[in-house]
């Protein structure tokens, strides 16, 4: 199995890679090769041209900035989970990537990949919903497009044929604002791992324990990350005992058109994304501070 | 289109012209004859053609051969020194870690990538660490018992 035939270039730069996107039209971007070779070696997808931006080196890094942070869409899974910034300030997204597939897997898959791939059942997309993230573009001007807005469907997303993904801005979970808790959990397909259903969930406390703000997002089980503001509307104010996350899951997270396939049907997957929305907003809510 | 590559494997270093669309595995093992990594699933599921890719373990059918361009690559064929085994590959002998040996060359370098991050893993941090890598014959005991072997002897364990 190998893809068919097409044409490929190195990027040095963003500025190069963008000017190679605007001399061959069509042509794809080639990150770290863990979505689009698969792809290709199918022959699901068949450019005529690649883009490697795997040696950008302004794409790379996590960097922390008045109470923001910043990660380079270039970034490793495997660096996401080894991050110091991450495991003081973003400890969710870090769990999230150390959960994605297999160790190799997690040496070449990057976060921009994954989020411009915008597979349903990717780890990534619903933890930048639920963390309130914004993705940084670049093309002839540079835009920011908040995450719950990027995903448009199944493999969609907002980002344009000429555009890059350039880095993904987070909320410091951990700020001055207080310590929000915030949770990864996922039933992963035994063989690929990917998320057969995965929920993201960050719950900030009030001094008596009451919910100040909360929200949970969901991966594999709707075309684009489900985001159960319902639920989280619901628990405002409320204290944050196991009974009460347990009606506002069961009476307000409703996935309507749920996905279905070979390995799970839809019914499942709904009746999944209450278990895993539950255990997740409970684990947010028991490490927040 | 033809592109330029200056790669080094196991020690050696060769420049080749490659078409862009030949994968990292059949580079190695078709044009170098470096027939120890295997293919088993072509799919990025079974880990038969693990390699370390400046030492960290990647997926050699699930990468192009230019996008290896620059770097240092270990295939089994690198690990011995002067005929003497590695000490994985000495423990996967000694421990009956393989029985058809077709995913032991994938195993092992996925393992040399656990024990350079980690040189003291737990069982279930070995486990993790060869959650990529597929064995249809041993039932993975021995497997985990040749890496704590080889955790041990490398000064670690
Ligand atoms: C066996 C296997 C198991 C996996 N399991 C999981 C899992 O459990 N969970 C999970 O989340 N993922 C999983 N993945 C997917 C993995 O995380 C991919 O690495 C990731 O989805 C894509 O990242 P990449 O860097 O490899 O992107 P590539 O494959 O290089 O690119 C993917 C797409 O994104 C585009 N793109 C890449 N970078 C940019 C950019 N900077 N700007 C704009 N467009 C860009 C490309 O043009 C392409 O269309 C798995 C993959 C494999 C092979
Ligand atoms: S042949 Fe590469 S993972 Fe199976
Ligand atoms: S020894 Fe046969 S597949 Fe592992």
């Amino acid at each position: 199995m190998f893809p068919a035939r097409f044409d490929y270039h190195r990027a040095t730069t963003v500025d190069d890679a963008l000017r190679l996107l605007g001399e061959h039209p069509g042509a794809k971007l080639l990150a770290g090769g863990h979505s689009l070779i698969p792809m290709m070696k199918l022959r699901l997808a068949m450019p005529e041209v690649l883009i490697d931006v795997g040696r950008v080196s302004e794409l790379k890094g996590i960097e922390r900035e008045e109470g923001k942070i910043y990660v380079g869409a270039l970034t490793t899974h495997a660096e996401l989970a080894a991050s110091e910034v991450l495991a003081a300030h973003c400890p969710i997204l870090a769990e999230a990537a150390s959960k994605i597939a297999d160790p190799a897997v997690r040496n070449k898959g990057t976060i921009g990949g994954n989020v411009a791939h915008a597979d349903p059942a990717s780890d990534l997309p619903a933890v930048l919903v639920a963390t309130g993230a914004v993705i940084h573009l670049k093309g002839r001007r540079q835009r920011q497009v908040k995450a719950a807005d990027f995903f448009t469907g199944l493999l969609a997303t907002d980002l344009g044929e000429d555009e890059i993904l350039t880095r993904i801005e987070i909320p410091d979970l951990h700020g001055r604002s207080g310590h929000a808790g915030s949770a990864y959990l996922k039933y992963e397909h035994p063989a690929s791992g990917y998320a057969i259903c995965g929920a993201a969930a960050v719950v900030k406390k009030n001094a008596d324990g009451t919910c100040a703000a909360a929200s949970l997002a969901l991966n594999g089980v709707s075309a684009t990350p489900f985001d159960a503001a319902r639920v989280c509307r619901e628990l405002i104010g409320a204290p944050l005992d196991d009974a009460v996350i347990r009606q506002a899951v069961n009476d307000h997270l409703h996935v309507g058109d749920p996905l279905s396939d070979v390995y799970a049907s839809g019914l499942y997957r709904a009746e999944l994304a209450k278990v895993y929305g539950r255990r997740a907003l409970r684990l947010a809510r028991d490490r927040a501070r | 289109m033809a592109v330029q590559i200056r790669v080094e494997v196991n020690g050696t270093t060769y420049e080749r012209e490659v078409e862009p669309r030949l994968l990292l595995v059949h580079w190695l093992r078709d044009e170098l004859g470096l027939t120890g990594t295997n293919v088993g699933c072509e799919t990025s599921l079974c880990g038969a053609c693990t390699v370390l890719v400046d030492g960290r373990a990647v997926k050699s059918c699930t990468q192009l051969a230019v996008q290896a361009d620059g770097s240092s690559i270990t295939t089994i064929e690198g690990l011995q020194q002067n005929g003497e085994l590695h000490p994985l590959q000495q423990a996967f002998w000694d421990q009956h870690g393989l029985q058809c040996g077709y995913c032991t060359p994938g195993m092992i370098l996925a393992a040399a990538d656990l024990l350079a991050q980690n040189p003291r893993p737990s069982e279930a941090e070995i486990r993790a660490a060869l959650k990529g890598n597929v064995c249809r014959c041993t039932g993975y005991h021995n497997i985990v018992k040749a890496v704590r072997q080889a955790a041990e002897q490398m000064g670690g364990g």
